[in-house]
């Protein structure tokens, strides 16, 4: 069998999605999504709850079929060769799916067996995996009783015991608190220097930022903006730098300041009277140190400085002009009485609420 | 985060279709095996059914019923008449749990896991089935152990009672493929118990199982030549008993154990293929 990556070195498509569509009723799930991830990068898949990430990502791990369209990852067509897509992907969502009642290690060994490894070499990288993620010290607990965080890195492990070319991530980071996805971000980023492929759904800006090298932004399941997260930045303005002056009858002169200076790429400065601050758009943290550097050559006495980035409103705000559908979806979620199950079982079939 | 690097032995693969062979796909179903059974472990009650279930039928049925079907002091004669019955009876509950065992891996989101991987999707069901049946061994020894302290009498040989084990055995296999495409179909395992239940009941208790049939009226009675359970309780009876009519009560519970098989096995694993 030739593997995948001996085909496409140097720059292909890992995934390549072409007009998937799936309607469940009325609802369109997915309504004709194009997406390209490249080999050995990271695709973030921006979207509120219900914009049809989670439909796309059971498609694309052949537990969904669509109703139309086309889809091949690391090539192979997700419709007529599911057996041997399985064989290279992982997959880990927001729920963890791995067996609670077993032990960390009983965990990594089945998969490994299910992987064809024989028992001494199931053993070894179930081992070897325990210790990367720091789960060594608990192997032999069930899996129940570890924290949320300590369950996505079980989960993340046993995607990796098949050392996948292509990883999905559902969501991987929501409900963990800040260190647990910082810890995440690590190991995805660490996957794919070790040459894997990422499609990473997420509802964070924050999250697509820091790890993915593009963006696809999806809204009731139609593609609504792609590209170099940089690009899609400079369309919504980056982040905020927002700046405190010491005395607040300097905010104009810093706003001259930084108008005459004409810092490569930093948007206009504004004043933001009610809160104190000067507001500058910035698109790298190089735009960040010069502007600070040159506040601070001008002898400019500064109280505080924080940066701000768009939150995924903004973001679809500056992108399609139109609320997303979130605040929609929120209100459904709240009418559902929080009932865990029926939750569940919407956001896996992946209806769009 | 530790040093360990992701350099793992090659794997062998399967041929070019991605087909997986049958030695890789006995592998599979041992290592789902050896999970179910390590679930087991980790939670012994859900063994209750398997080992206390027989012991508390038996007491019950033998001292609440026994001195009234056979006669106050007769509760021998009774037991022995009670414990085949039974052993039909276990089959049908065991295989119960294999349906809400089902279900609570849909809801659990491992099933997914299993789903995406490289691996023949009925090997979970097979290796569900496999582990069941042991249950089912170990809960028809204790029934026999039960059945002997209280005095049950064997005329039939060693392989006559073989064969009535191994004949509830299949029949209570052939009746998971039921309970599978019930776990898949319900949405609560309350729900599969709930329903399996109301089809349970009316098939024990309209049956040989506890009393011999003559005294219920006409359309009971006729409810009962066929019920499968009748004629698994009849044809064990017999068996043990080394005496009365055999082949037509084998040949009836295993025409429904195919029957059972053979309608219920592929819609379940349809089903399990395109459950979402």
């Amino acid at each position: 069998m030739t593997r995948y990556n001996d085909l496409t070195k140097g720059g292909g498509n890992a995934v390549e999605v072409r007009g998937l569509v799936k309607h469940y009723g009325a609802t369109k799930a997915l309504d004709g999504v194009d997406l390209d991830v490249r080999e050995g990068t990271i695709l973030g898949v921006l979207g509120p709850n219900g914009a049809g990430k989670t439909t796309l990502v059971r498609v694309l791990a052949t537990l969904l079929r669509p109703d139309a369209g086309s889809a091949r990852v690391a090539g192979y067509d997700v419709l007529k060769q599911p057996r041997q897509l399985r064989r290279v992907i992982g997959l880990t969502g927001q729920y963890a799916s791995v067996d609670e009642k077993l032990s960390g290690y009983e965990n990594l060994y089945m998969i490994g067996r299910l992987l064809d490894l024989s028992r001494a070499e199931a053993r070894r990288r179930a081992g070897d995996l325990l210790e990367r993620f720091s789960l060594t010290e608990a192997a032999k607990k069930p899996a129940a009783q570890y924290s949320g965080g300590m369950r996505r890195r079980l989960d993340l492990a046993a995607s990796l015991t098949g050392q996948p070319s292509v990883l999905y991530l559902d969501e991987p980071t929501t409900g963990l608190d800040p260190r647990t996805r910082n810890e995440v971000w690590e190991e995805v980023r660490r996957m794919v220097d070790e040459g894997s492929t990422v499609l990473l759904t997420t509802q964070y800006m924050e999250e697509a930022e820091a790890l993915a090298n593009e963006l696809t932004v999806i809204d009731r399941g139609r593609v609504v903006a792609g590209g170099e997260v940089n690009e899609l930045k400079a369309k919504v303005g980056g982040r905020t730098l927002r700046i405190r002056p010491a005395d607040r009858g300097e905010l104009p002169r810093m706003v001259g300041a930084l108008a005459q200076a004409g810092l490569d790429g930093v948007g206009g400065a504004t004043i933001d009277e009610a809160e104190g601050v000067v507001n500058v758009a910035i698109i790298s943290d190089e735009q960040l140190t010069a502007v600070v550097g040159l506040l601070g050559e001008r002898g400019f006495a500064i109280a505080g400085i924080d940066t701000h980035l768009p939150s995924l409103d903004e973001v679809f705000l500056a992108i399609t002009g139109q609320k997303t559908s979130l605040a929609d979806a929120d209100a459904d979620a709240d009418a559902d009485g929080g009932a865990d199950a029926d939750d569940r079982a919407r956001e896996r079939a992946g209806a769009a609420v | 985060m530790s040093a360990a690097t992701l350099t793992a032995p090659a794997r062998p693969t399967n041929d070019g279709e991605g087909r997986i062979g049958l030695r890789a796909n006995l592998r599979h179903i041992g290592a789902l095996a050896r999970r179910n059974l390590l679930q087991i472990k980790q939670d012994p009650e859900s063994m209750f059914d398997v080992l206390l279930m027989p012991i508390i039928f038996t007491l019950l049925f033998t001292y609440v019923f026994g001195g009234a079907i056979s006669g106050k002091g007769n509760q021998e004669a009774y037991v022995s008449y009670l414990i085949p019955g039974l052993m039909a009876m276990n089959g049908m509950n065991i295989a119960m749990a294999v349906g809400t065992g089902v279900n609570e891996d849909f809801r659990k989101g491992v099933m997914d896991r299993f789903r995406t991987m490289p691996i023949a999707r009925s090997s979970v069901l097979i290796a569900k089935i496999v582990v069941e049946i042991g249950r089912m061994v170990v809960a028809t020894v204790i029934l026999l152990i039960m059945g002997f302290l209280l005095g049950m009498s064997i005329d039939g040989s060693v392989l006559h009672v073989l064969g009535a084990v191994l004949l509830s055995l299949a029949f209570g296999a052939s009746l998971m493929w039921i309970f599978i495409l019930l776990g898949l179909a319900m949405k609560t395992p309350q729900a599969v118990q709930g329903l399996a239940m109301i089809v349970i009941m009316p098939l024990q208790f309209g049956s040989s199982i506890f009393t011999p049939t003559s005294s219920m009226p006409g359309w009971l009675e006729g409810f009962t030549k066929v019920n499968p359970l009748s004629n698994l309780a009849d044809a064990s009876r017999n068996l043990f008993g080394g005496h009365g009519a055999v082949a037509q009560p084998v040949l009836i519970t295993l025409a429904w154990a195919v029957a059972i098989t053979v309608v219920t096995a592929p819609l379940a694993v349809r089903k399990f293929r395109s459950k979402t």
